[in-house]
């Protein structure tokens, strides 16, 4: 196809191994070549020729009967896309083949736009007469020295710098230091013209200029002799790309629609042809170089159509043609979306819903994906009568089996007349491809998969229903809810796979993230809310406690005091480990028992405090995921019992309280009256750096924000605390006292870029205002609550911050996913070698240890070592 | 305490010092031994494994919090700080490695006397860069003389500390295509040459407006801030390496938020502590919680060529060494055209080469190689 296509070395000549025919052996397909290295080159004429099968002298692609014309661009000597023909090439059939290439003579010679910049270049740099490089003799192993020199010091993106320094340096020189020819000014007519002293310089002077370059010269431009001689960059010849690059379709009409390609290829064969024709007839020169121009046209945008100066070569529809840049290019082309990223089979995608009773590292999955997605399973002669159960279900009752493959890989469909057969021949060494079955490994992900918790392997619990479950602990680190959001499920289907899933990527080994060194996975929400009650002030009688207990998953209950009242703390205190102390600003926890403290956010929840962590440190992964599940189900079962519920009564207060909430705007309002006054009277005192009227605007928003945090005072202080909005606040379930203040006083002020609601007016915000109106309900101060109501200009005030937000986080994901990108691109090959140095790619040392000390994050306690803890269990 | 010296060589010194303040005077010999055995212990098993990605996970540690920062800058009502860019913006900038900020922006602390706040708003100004713009009031272009008259504000001079001859002098001598004179409060330059345009005479009046006075080059705002029982300045605009040469500032500790600077000025290394503690400032505003440690790794493959990279198809993507790695960032055409130029030849030592052609990439499970001496069957 194109100039540079990769060579592919293969090393390593390990044979298959001759196999006997005992019975059926397994016949696998071992990977024994590697790909070393990839070599970069450009096509010389002779190559294309060479690698070529065909020759293409006709635009025509199919004769009457609608079969390939010989040296047609569909020949089948180029490959086979239809069914049923045979490549005439190498003989093998649709899918089989290849594709091979083919070339085509070109009439004159073309100039290759990709090369133009280098061709110019050359032309510029190199005598007219004797193609000698304009650098004496002796300077010239001066300069490619130091080229080396840049090279190694500093890479190859430096060296071709350096050179474009030295090539632009040597077009002023006029002279030629070898035959002493004087030179003249070449420029560039965009895209592929060169203009000698406003002569142009015809492609074939161009190319015969190109080849008088020796082979020394042009290390200098960094070019290497042995894989691209210059004028290979104009072409004689021109590959034509095997048909299966370019397939055509079929239409529902039976009309055929051919690839762009081939369009574009049509084209190139028929003004060449025509080039042909006329120069054999010796036509006159304009009309000669008018179809010359008119085949580097076609040529040009054949490697590239979307060049700035020239019209885009277009279908008959009107859009343009995507030919072999725009093939490549972008993230849809070959690169980024072929070949960097993969498709797979055996993975399912549906909604989410919560299931709490899971455990965490387990995924609901839907009996009819069950039937549908299979796991590989060897028969030996230990497990056949297991496996023939399945084969005798067949694919339509549950756990049953889909295909079984033979040892050569023939695959088998199981159906109601293939079971038979399928049970009598099933021996060891076959693979039967049974249904999902509850404790089967999965990988769970949703994207947008931004760390690598994103991807974490469950186990299968096969349930009733048509959703994937998951328990909304693991929520937290796919940053997944349920209003509709959608995750994949994959199996992996070979041993290894399976072996390093469960090793690597279970839920419990990523418990602790790699970016801050604390579990990521915590209570959320009622499960907060549930353990704040218990562990409050709760207390309940002993068969409740036992009832609570035994629903989440406790059988052992002599840790229970033997009392007939049980305190909340002491319930919660069952779930931990007989042998545990621990202590922080919140909590103190000894021998086992909950003493002080109150379970909520800043222990339970995710990434916050050591709680989690320690628990992790001293009693292991599994116990860990095994604490947090029954932990969390504590907190649900307790909610269950209780009730829970919120109401807009729940901000309700007192009179006397929202007494408190008007004298406390009102003494704002005077406040801000008084600033005003002062600024209108000039007596204001400025803050260093900042204009009179910046420094009112933050007065004013200093005395109204103290006024709205004041009211959130009164309304967590009056506010019914027993109240479920006050607990879920409290707890960091959900919610913050300011939502509650806001709800119950006064929504506050809105601000737009940090100051207040500026003026969309002449000199007024609303034209409900007087101008010039500074006063804080003319610029976007909310006095009222959301639950007594706004007024229409607080509502509109209130929409336009919310809609300034909605923008900004539109803005955000593009751009902190394009960051994310890069940072991905450029750090994906740096690893942690065995001797503990941070190395890229090429071995170039980037840390002599990781982070300094070498410590991996997520196996610290928040990046430190805890020294505390150590120094507190030696000395006790 | 040679008990310490043992253990210098097997956990790191933070972790020493941390021992040395928590464990009480009078600990014996032994128990101290087996508290710090025990954190050679866990030390050594917290480290990295070999072959763990961790480039890939310092990039996802630091791109998925980028999703939760904010874009806009919030600045806090009613405290006079000055308006710096924040957030993912900021971030950006910085990783982007870009020449110029929105925002420079330096923090001068100043050595004793002065810390005490003595003369600091005098100090402060005397910083501030003070353009010809700053000083006069109007500015006007005499036709028939081919002159530019500058009437200067005596009040903003006295200020600044500028006297009418001072000004007139330094005009004079960064302009030598004019004659400059002083009369009666307004500063004339005349042209030398006698036929000029209209055209030239007006681009000179706008030229002189940003002509460097007094102060320091660059530095557009000051603020004189207390922090923590000592005044520093807080400025808008960036010159670090004149700000340094003035004797009442503290070079130790003066720092400007402009990565570039710090480089040419301080050097390679300065440059990379500026990164890590840029970028942990912006994280830390936010309320997230990200380790050092993947800011360090990636300040570090910023500054390993010797000089500040940003994380862009022209900075750290174009020093890798495989061509299909570059390629498949961007622009993938340029990437090919010259490698086959040079007959560059991919040897397939990073992660996406080997994705694009279906092999196991060598890193992490993919590290080690199995080899196998082959039986011979007969």
């Amino acid at each position: 196809m194109e100039e540079e296509k990769p060579v592919n070395e293969e090393e390593k000549k390990e044979a298959v191994a001759e196999k006997k025919q005992e019975r059926i052996e397994p016949q696998e397909e071992y990977v024994y070549k590697q790909v070393k290295s990839i070599v970069f080159s450009v096509l010389s004429p002779k190559l294309i020729k060479k690698m070529a099968s065909a020759k293409i002298v006709t635009p025509e692609l199919y004769d009457r009967e609608g079969y390939p014309v010989d040296g047609g661009l569909m020949d089948i000597r180029l490959g086979v896309i239809d069914p049923g023909l045979r490549c005439k090439t190498c003989g093998s059939k649709l899918k089989e083949c290849i594709g091979h290439f083919g070339y085509i003579e070109l009439a004159r010679p073309i100039i290759h736009v990709n090369f133009v910049p280098v061709i110019l270049s050359l032309l510029r740099s190199t005598c007219r007469d004797c193609g000698r490089i304009l650098v004496p003799k002796n300077k010239n192993d001066k300069l490619i020295d130091d080229l080396n020199k840049v090279e190694e010091e500093s890479g190859l993106e430096e060296r071709r710098k350096k050179i474009k320094t030295i090539i632009s340096g040597m077009n002023t020189i006029n002279k030629c230091p070898h035959c002493k020819a004087r030179q003249q000014k070449i420029t560039l007519d965009k895209p592929t013209t060169f203009v000698e002293n406003e002569r142009r310089i015809s492609p074939i002077d161009v190319r015969s200029r190109l080849e008088k370059i020796p082979d020394d010269d042009l290390a200098l431009f960094g070019l290497n002799p042995a894989s691209v001689r210059p004028e290979w960059m104009v072409l004689t010849v021109m590959p034509i790309p095997p048909v299966t690059m370019r397939p055509s379709i079929t239409l529902e009409s039976g009309e055929r629609s051919e690839d762009d390609l081939t369009h574009k290829l049509g084209d190139i064969v028929r003004i060449n042809q025509r080039l042909f024709e006329n120069i054999n007839a010796g036509a006159p020169e304009i009309i000669i170089e008018d179809l010359w121009d008119l085949l580097q046209y076609h040529i040009t945008t054949f490697f590239d159509n979307s060049l700035p100066q020239l019209p885009p070569a277009r279908h008959r529809s009107g859009q343009p043609l995507k030919t072999i840049s725009e093939r490549i290019k972008s993230k849809d082309g070959r690169i980024r979306h072929n070949l960097a990223g993969k498709r797979t089979n055996f993975s399912a995608r549906t909604v989410i819903s919560p299931d709490p009773m899971l455990e965490l590292n387990e995924v609901g999955v839907p009996r009819e994906i069950a039937m549908k997605m299979t796991v590989p399973e060897r028969v030996t002669s230990w497990n056949t009568e297991f496996l023939k159960k399945f084969i005798q279900n067949g694919a339509e009752i549950y756990p049953g089996a889909n295909y079984i493959v033979r040892p050569d890989g023939k695959k088998k469909k199981i159906t109601d007349e293939t079971k038979e057969t399928a049970l009598e021949e099933l021996q060891p060494g076959y693979i039967v491809e049974r249904h999902l079955m509850d404790g089967d490994v999965a990988i769970f992900n949703r994207q947008p998969s931004l760390h690598r918790m994103s991807m974490m392997c469950h186990r299968v619990k096969v349930l009733p229903g048509r959703t994937l479950r998951l328990n909304s602990a693991v929520c937290n680190p796919y940053n997944a809810d349920f209003d509709g959001d959608e995750m994949n499920l994959h199996i992996p289907q070979t041993e290894e796979a399976r072996a390093e899933a469960e090793i690597l990527m279970e839920v419990q080994t990523q418990l602790i993230s790699p970016r801050y060194g604390l579990s990521v996975i915590g209570c959320v929400q009622d499960a907060i809310s549930g353990n704040y009650t218990l562990t409050k002030d709760m207390s309940v009688s002993r068969q409740e406690a036992v009832e609570l207990l035994s629903a989440v998953g406790v059988t052992n209950f002599t840790r229970l005091p033997k009392r007939d009242s049980i305190s909340g703390k002491e319930v919660f205190s069952v779930l931990i480990p007989e042998d545990f102390s621990f202590k922080d600003e919140h909590a103190v926890i000894s021998d086992g028992k909950l003493m002080e403290g109150v379970m909520d956010r800043n222990l339970l929840g995710e990434g916050s405090g050591l709680l989690l962590r320690t628990i992790h440190k001293k009693y292991g992964k599994d116990f860990t995921i095994d604490f947090l599940g029954k932990v969390f189900r504590l907190g649900i079962e307790v909610l269950f019992r209780t009730g829970f519920s919120t109401g807009i009564s729940d901000t309700d207060l007192p009179e006397a309280g929202k007494l408190d909430i008007k004298r406390v705007l009102d003494e704002a309002y005077e406040e801000v009256t008084k600033l005003i006054e002062m600024y209108e009277n000039n007596k204001l005192d400025t803050f260093p750096g900042k204009t009179l009227r910046e420094t009112l605007e933050l007065r004013i928003l200093e005395v109204l924000n103290k006024a709205r945090n004041k009211t959130g005072e009164t309304v967590a202080d009056r506010a019914n605390q027993k109240s479920h909005t006050m607990i879920m606040a409290k707890s960091g379930a959900r919610g913050n006292l300011l939502n509650l203040a806001q709800m119950a006083a006064c929504v506050g002020q809105q601000a737009m870029r940090g100051k207040r609601i500026e003026n969309g007016f002449s000199n007024r915000t609303l034209s409900a205002f007087k101008k010039g109106d500074l006063s804080p309900e003319a610029r976007g101060f909310i006095r009222d609550g959301f639950k007594s109501g706004l007024t229409p200009a607080e509502f509109f005030f209130g929409s336009m911050t919310g809609r300034d937000s909605l923008m900004d986080t539109a803005l955000r994901t593009p751009k902190s996913g394009y960051l994310y990108r890069r940072l991905a691109n450029a750090m994906q090959d740096l690893r942690s070698e065995y001797d503990g140095t941070v190395r890229d790619a090429s071995k170039k040392i980037v840390q002599f240890a990781y982070g300094e000390d070498g410590i991996d994050v997520s196996k610290s306690e928040n990046g430190k070592i805890n020294v505390k803890r150590i120094i507190g269990s030696v000395i006790g | 305490m040679s008990i310490y010296a043992e253990y210098a060589n097997k956990i790191p010194k933070r972790v020493i010092d941390e021992v040395k303040d928590g464990v009480p005077e009078s600990i014996s010999e032994s128990k101290l031994k087996k508290i710090l055995d025990e954190c050679v212990r866990e030390y050594e098993s917290s480290m990295v494994e070999a072959g763990e990605a961790v480039g890939l996970v310092s990039a996802e540690s630091i791109g998925e919090p980028g999703t939760q920062m904010t874009l806009n800058t919030f600045h806090f009502a009613g405290v006079a700080e000055m308006n710096v860019t924040m957030g993912l913006p900021r971030v950006i900038e910085i990783l982007d490695g870009r020449k110029s900020l929105t925002t420079p922006m330096m923090e001068i602390y100043l050595k004793k006397p002065y810390s005490k706040g003595e003369n600091i708003r005098k100090l402060a100004l005397a910083i501030k860069g003070t353009k010809l713009r700053d000083v006069a009031s109007e500015f006007s272009i005499d036709m028939a003389e081919n002159a530019i008259r500058v009437l200067l504000d005596k009040e903003k001079m006295k200020e600044i500390e500028l006297t009418e001859s001072s000004i007139g002098k330094s005009v004079q001598k960064s302009i030598k295509a004019y004659n400059v004179k002083l009369e009666d409060g307004m500063l004339a330059l005349k042209s030398k040459s006698k036929e000029i345009t209209l055209n030239e005479l007006y681009k000179m009046k706008e030229k002189i407006k940003s002509m460097h006075l007094a102060g320091v080059k660059g530095v557009t705002q000051v603020l004189p801030v207390r922090r923590e029982e000592e005044y520093i300045i807080i400025t808008a605009g960036s010159n670090l390496k004149d700000v340094l040469e003035m004797e009442e500032v503290d070079a130790t500790r003066t720092t400007t938020n402009d990565i570039f600077e710090i480089e040419s000025v301080l050097g390679i290394e300065a440059a990379r502590k500026a990164i890590i503690d840029e970028v942990f400032k912006v994280i830390e505003s936010q309320g997230l919680n990200v380790d050092v440690r993947h800011i360090m790794l990636v300040a570090d493959t910023m500054c390993t060529s010797g000089s500040v990279r940003g994380i862009t198809r022209y900075g750290i993507v174009s020093q890798k060494s495989s061509v299909l790695a570059r390629a498949s960032f961007e622009t993938p055409i340029k990437h090919i055209i010259n490698a086959s130029l040079i007959g560059e030849v991919d040897y397939l030592t990073s992660v996406v080469e080997n994705v694009m052609i279906n092999q196991p990439v060598p890193i992490g499970t993919g590290l080690p190689k199995l080899r196998m001496k082959k039986q011979n069957e007969n």
